[in-house]
């Protein structure tokens, strides 16, 4: 069974995309739809998770994310926690287990996670108290769930539906939590088409079993796409074995306004950010009119705001 | 039950107008809670020809039971397309039960502005409330037990039906 589910199939965590039915998955869409509106009100709260406690524990340095998170756990009217893990006891030494076990002991309710190591999300949820929620924002290189909903949101927003589209994910795959949730997301939801791009270095083997097709030209990559999705060439790959140079990936693989007149002449491009001008990205497409990268920021607030309230329902409903 | 929904609907079109017309209440705006009160809401606005759009309310993240039951599924978003800040509200709402749909509904409309003044409308008004809150324009009065409800179906051929709750 899968770990994040309870027995009547609903969410209790959100620790991966894998293993959730494409009910579920549009579940989530369709709550966010409903939290969307409350960022325009005069009060932009509303009283759900009033009196719970939500820790942000994040491992990994983050700004959207975190931030997002934390603005969904306000508008939802709980109290939040952010813990600096560099400034805490962690680097004293103290191990993980212990930290939880202190947070806890103070009756925080939900744990969202960012860590280095794969797999570290389901390793919390499987340590907490039974009340407690986890959510992975983000673990190694396996998943990034949140940030695939959001995605999604975006995309069937524009879209309006999934049927018969083709998306492209262009980057640095190997190294993506990203782009492993993406694809599993797109391909659960029923699009036509999941292509990733990229240098032959950065796609892992046998990517295609995940249900994607390869392909290491970005022209005949992103040829009549409707969605492309950018990733963000880390700083570590950019001097690595892995490459020649920053300069030679945008030359290659970088999205410019040529390049994009190539995709669908409605495609939308999508970034999950932090963006690196000029190499795998273009200014001008990114500040351009295909461009929803700032619509993804903000669709992350009321994606997060439906996956917080629908997991401690659970854990609400489960209790009596 | 042979409840005849038009002919109540009619008769509180005239009621809601005599009260707006006694308070001297200007430029009222109608807002419905989902779903029935939002059938009921539009009928109403129709008869009195509102210029205004009527408002949606989906009181979902208002109620009271989510640490009992978590997330009730619902499928629209709250719209009030309108300035509430200084205007007259008629909140409508297919039946007044135990009165904790209307005090949700209030919280949510008091998060979008301060209104004037709200006057609360419903069809069906039966025995049961739990909390101190009264319509003000009721279609019409059942006495049912604690077993039995009504529900109104639409949202064409409005219609009442009466059921006994499963135990």
């Amino acid at each position: 069974m899968n770990q994040q589910l309870d027995e009547q199939n609903r969410l209790k965590h959100f620790l991966t995309v894998e293993g959730l039915s494409r009910t579920l998955l549009t579940e989530v869409l369709d709550t966010a739809e409903r939290f969307s509106p409350v960022g325009e009100r005069a009060v932009k709260n509303v009283p759900l998770l009033r009196g719970k406690t939500v820790v942000n524990l994040f491992f990994e340095p983050s700004t959207r994310t975190r931030t997002t998170f934390e603005l969904a756990a306000k508008r939802l009217s709980a109290d939040i926690i952010n813990l600096n893990i560099a400034a805490s006891a962690t680097s004293k030494g103290e191990s993980l287990t212990d930290t939880l076990r202190t947070l806890e002991a103070m009756q925080c309710d939900m744990f969202v996670v960012r860590h280095q190591n794969s797999g570290a999300a389901a390793f919390i949820a499987n340590q907490v108290a039974p009340h407690i929620s986890v959510i992975n924002a983000g673990d190694g290189r396996y998943q990034h769930p949140t940030q695939a909903m959001l995605d999604m949101f975006t995309i069937r927003r524009v879209k309006r539906h999934f049927d018969g589209l083709v998306v492209a994910i262009v980057g640095d795959i190997t190294h993506s939590r990203v782009a492993r949730s993406e694809i599993q997301a797109l391909s659960t939801l029923g699009v036509a088409e999941v292509r990733v791009v990229g240098p032959k270095t950065l796609i892992p083997n046998r990517i295609e079993a995940l249900g994607a097709q390869v392909f290491t030209d970005i022209e005949t990559g992103i040829a009549g796409a409707d969605v492309v999705i950018m990733l963000r060439l880390q700083q570590e790959r950019m001097n690595s074995p892995l490459l020649p140079s920053a300069q030679e990936y945008f030359q290659s693989y970088g999205l410019t306004e040529q390049r994009l007149k190539l995709a669908d002449k409605d495609a939308i491009v999508m970034h999950p950010g932090p963006i690196n001008r000029g190499i795998e990205i273009d200014s001008a497409v990114a500040d351009g009119p295909q461009s929803v990268i700032l619509h993804q920021v903000v669709h992350g607030i009321a994606v997060r705001m439906a996956v917080m309230s629908l997991v401690i329902g659970v854990h609400a409903a489960g209790t009596n | 039950m042979k409840i005849d929904v038009i002919e109540l609907l009619d008769n509180m079109s005239v009621e809601l107008q005599n009260n707006i017309n006694a308070a001297a209440r200007e430029n009222t705006v109608f807002v419905g809670v989902h779903t029935g009160g939002v059938w009921i809401a539009r009928h109403l606005h129709n008869r009195l020809a509102n210029p205004s759009p009527v408002g949606e309310l989906n009181i979902a993240f208002y109620r009271d039971d989510f640490s009992r039951i978590g997330l009730h599924p619902t499928v629209e978003p709250s719209k009030l397309p309108f300035d509430v800040n200084n205007r007259h509200l008629i909140l409508v709402d297919d039946i007044l039960y135990t009165g904790r749909t209307v005090r949700a509904a209030m919280n949510e409309i008091f998060d979008y502005g301060r209104p004037s003044s709200i006057t609360l409308v419903v069809l069906v008004e039966r025995g049961g409330r739990e909390l101190p809150i009264k319509a003000d324009i009721v279609g019409t009065r059942l006495n049912l037990a604690a077993s039995e409800h009504v529900k109104l179906f639409g949202p064409d051929h409005l219609r009442l039906e009466l059921c006994e709750a499963k135990t």
